[in-house]
């Protein structure tokens, strides 16, 4: 028992009241200080948000059928991508497992009431919500054709879609996650249970840490390159459009410089996910505890580093281009570190295979290529030929979806019972998870050899000779869909009807494992002393010690 | 149906093409290897290691710091080859040979616009010699496009405001495709065409077989003297502008002591806004060109102002 002071099984007195059914009415939710509850509110926008982004991508995946364009004009092609892409990255996959899982756990994971500023986390969600209603708005409107990266002058002068409604959305959401990052910061720091030192944190508040530096540093720049362009569009200032004296260059440096660290924003949640969900269900502390940490860190740092590399075709110098070359596969390291700690954590291990560890090895395999397939890119003679390509595309769906929303899902399943109180049925769960990786790889594969044939990226036509491919791919997409239509079902079923979990149904370590599920308003009942390191499983070479 | 062919690699057509898929071969080795490590030593740990009973309890292991160094030191070292090997490559292929043929591109919504020195316009199609260097020099009419053509491995953005130019030299005969890779607007995806990769022999034969036209040069000259240009910018440089004979590619002093070399940026800067660069000795008088010149235009006036360099070089032979 790493709390000496806490008794699982003699719960408080009214120990049926618990932070769900601590009020029902809407006021009960919609006011919530609570960072459990406000975890579920972004759950559910989120994945409203997730459902939009990804008909979007289904409409895609069916025009590519034919190469004429099976289904929709080229405009309407153009502002699904746009749409597709701004949802999935501004709107799902940045706030997702830091606003949901982060929000819930974070607090009790370091024995913690709450986080730093309850008030400021609520009004995060709120700003949030603004932010999806002006995307909302825009794409209601009539959408926006300019790709999720805005570049102008494209973007300022000549797109007719609702651009700033668009920029607008994003800025705004940009606070609730500058706000998110700096009450995690400050919780991590200040809020954790005597005897929680940093070495004792979770690999998951690791990674949380690294990621709202991002958050904090990061999103500013963004939040001021989309006002300039909106500047630019409305009041024709010439920012970055040349033909009114701007730099179109200078729009990519600014954009880039978020943009990169921000897909650093959204893998190193999951990787934090990943780190809990192979302790768990290997009963095993996580192989070189302190590399994994520190490359956490180490990726946030450098990862501010490197945004030339998405600009080495763009005419940039070419000893720019060697400097960014050289740090783009210096970032690569911290994560291949990763790779090999968790594949090593596995190792003399007791392993079980519930659905949240099919996930996490899922994100181990499709992560690793992902990564590798990065090098081809931070390569400048062979980014020449795949850049603006589909293999970029693939590369980078191989990161955010096979690493990112696999960790999400897995860390959703691993968290479910704690967060409902109950059980979900898992072979329905490890089913969906083998429909996921099976209908992933389907969709995502043929685009790296489509990439290499020449194929580029944000075409609604191509030529004939990338058929077979493409069809391959949007079938692979029908999978994948299927894949995730799985879960909201039974976890559905489960929020209803699910059979109790009890505190601890995984036999994990951790203190959120050691309160009720769902956990109680307060958190802990009683004050919370940590006494013992992380993960820390009783081995068998321990007992043999011990007789 | 003919179409419905798979293809797992494209033609290698110019001359880096292979070199840059030697690399890539490497690195798909890399990438299938250590996915391949990977996937086993898990798949083998999950066999093996797999739980047995409820409450089993895995036995200890203890941190070992040459393991960390050792995946942290040798995937270094994977990095650093590829990256001498790829820079390597790349800085030897970056700058066109001496004896390279120029041509000139613009790229506007939703076309690409070719113009030959020699004269002739193409739109969407290209036609080059084999086993000559081709030079693109390429600017952008509107918003950012990208020239790219697959099966040379070659690929560039064309910038509005501003020239990028990348060079190729095709090594077989045939009819390559042409993409725009930078998304500009509704017809992207239509943006593309089409590079004819002839025998010298035949290319000599469609120049002389194409529609009759000045060279760009000429072209250049008679919008420079409508434009009155001459009244100034006179050839022995005894007029209110500097004279711009054998400017081109040499440095050039601003009134600020600055060294600018003469390049087509600055002959496109001094046209469109003429007070950002004037030159050191002359009244900046010259009046602003902005918006009255097509892309086109302001080609054939470089292409006049760089013939005027080589003039002189003849005339002092």
């Amino acid at each position: 028992m790493s709390t000496a002071t806490i008794d699982l099984h003699e719960a408080p007195a009214d120990s049926s009241l618990n932070y769900l059914n601590n009020g029902y009415g809407l006021k009960s939710w919609l006011l919530t200080l609570d960072h459990k509850r406000i975890g579920l509110l972004y759950l559910g926008t989120i994945t409203f948000m997730f459902l939009i982004g990804g008909v979007a991508a289904v409409l895609m995946r069916l025009n590519l059928i034919e190469p004429t364009g099976a289904l929709v004009e080229p405009d309407t092609y153009n502002k699904l991508f746009s749409i597709h892409g701004i949802i999935m990255v501004f709107f799902f996959l940045v706030p997702s497992i830091p606003a949901t899982l982060g929000n819930f756990l974070i607090p009790l994971m370091i024995g913690a009431r709450d986080v730093a500023f309850p008030k400021l986390n609520l009004m995060s969600w709120y700003v949030f919500l603004t932010g999806c209603c002006f995307i909302l708005y825009a794409v209601a409107a009539g959408g926006v054709d300019t790709g999720w990266t805005f570049y102008p002058p494209f973007s300022s002068s000549y797109s007719h879609s609702h651009v700033v409604a668009a920029a607008l959305g994003i800025f705004i959401a940009g606070f609730s996650s500058i706000l998110t990052g700096l009450n995690f910061i400050v919780t991590i720091h200040k809020m954790r249970a005597p005897g929680m030192t940093w070495f004792r944190l979770p690999l998951f508040i690791w990674s949380m840490y690294a990621t709202s530096l991002i958050f904090v540093l990061g999103t500013p720049v963004i939040a001021v390159t989309l006002m300039l362009l909106a500047a630019e569009r409305l009041l024709h200032v010439g920012i970055f459009d040349p033909a009114i004296g701007g730099d179109p260059l200078l729009f990519q440096h600014m954009f880039w410089f978020y943009s990169h660290p921000a897909v650093y924003i959204m893998i190193l949640p999951g990787m934090g996910v990943v780190s809990e969900l192979i302790a768990a269900f290997s009963r095993k502390k996580i192989f070189g505890y302190s590399f994994v940490a520190f490359s956490s860190l180490a990726i946030a740092i450098i990862s501010f580093v490197v945004w030339g590399h998405h600009m080495f075709v763009t005419g940039q110098s070419i000893y720019a281009g060697l400097v960014f070359s050289v740090l783009s596969f210096v970032v690569a390291i911290p994560s291949a570190v990763k790779v090999f700690n968790w594949t090593a954590t596995l190792y003399k291990g007791s392993i079980s295979y519930e659905a949240p560890m099919l996930y996490a090895l899922g994100f181990i395999g499709l992560f690793t290529m992902g990564g590798l397939t990065g090098l081809f890119l931070a390569s400048l003679a062979t980014d020449v030929h795949l850049n603006g390509t589909y293999f970029i595309v693939a590369h980078f769906h191989y990161v955010m979806v096979g690493g990112a929303v696999m960790a999400y899902l897995g860390g959703l399943h691993y968290w479910w019972p704690k967060i409902t109180g109950r059980l979900y049925p898992d072979l329905w769960a490890r089913f969906a998870a083998l429909i996921i990786f099976v209908g992933f790889n389907l969709t995502f594969f043929p685009q790296f050899l489509l990439g290499y044939l020449g194929m580029p990226r944000r075409y609604g036509v191509y030529p004939a000779e990338f058929q077979v491919l493409n069809v391959m791919s949007s079938a692979g997409a029908s999978v994948l869909a299927i894949g995730y239509l799985i879960p909201l079902i039974y976890f559905y079923w489960s929020w209803n009807y699910g059979p109790p979990a009890g505190p601890n149904p995984w036999g994990a370590k951790g203190l959120e494992w050691e309160i009720a599920s769902p956990p109680p308003t307060e958190n802990f009942t009683s004050p919370v002393v940590i006494t013992e390191e992380p993960y820390n499983y009783p081995t068998a070479d321990a007992e043999v010690a011990l007789e | 149906m003919a179409a419905m062919q798979l293809q797992l690699q494209p033609p290698q057509a110019s001359s880096i093409a292979g070199q840059i898929d030697q690399l890539y071969y490497l690195l798909t080795g890399i990438t299938l290897f250590f996915t391949v490590l990977i996937f086993s030593i898990i798949f083998y740990f999950m066999v093996k290691y797999r739980r047995r009973s409820k409450d089993e309890k895995p036995q200890d292991v203890h941190p070992s710091l040459m393991l960390e160094l050792g995946w942290t030191i040798i995937p270094s070292l994977i990095c650093v080859v590829i990256f001498v090997w790829s820079s390597s490559l790349y800085m030897r292929a970056y700058n066109p040979p001496a004896n390279a043929v120029e041509v000139f591109v613009i790229g506007k919504q939703w076309m690409w616009h070719l113009q030959h020195p020699e004269g002739p316009r193409e739109i969407n199609e290209l036609h080059i010699p084999v086993g000559v260097p081709i030079k693109l020099t390429m600017t952008s009419q509107d918003v950012i496009h990208g020239f790219y053509v697959p099966d040379f491995r070659v690929k560039k953005d064309v910038l509005p405001g501003r020239y990028t130019s990348m060079w190729f030299e095709a090594t077989q005969e045939g009819t390559f495709h042409l993409f725009c890779t930078e998304f500009c607007g509704t017809n992207h995806s239509a943006m593309i065409g089409w590079v004819y990769a002839m025998s010298p022999k035949d290319y000599a034969g469609w120049l002389a077989n194409g529609e009759k036209s000045e060279s760009m040069a000429q072209q250049g000259e008679q919008i420079f003297n409508h434009y009155t240009c001459n009244y100034c910018h006179v050839a022995d440089g005894s007029g209110r502008g500097p004279s711009l004979v054998g400017i081109f590619g040499k440095p050039e002093k601003l009134a600020s002591g600055e060294m600018r070399m003469v390049d087509e940026g600055l002959i496109h800067q001094a046209l469109t806004e003429p007070n950002s660069v004037p030159v050191a000795g002359y009244a900046p008088i010259m009046p602003t060109f902005k918006g009255q010149f097509t892309e086109d235009q302001i080609l054939q006036l470089i292409a006049y102002v760089k013939s005027l360099g080589s003039q002189e070089r003849a005339n002092a032979k």
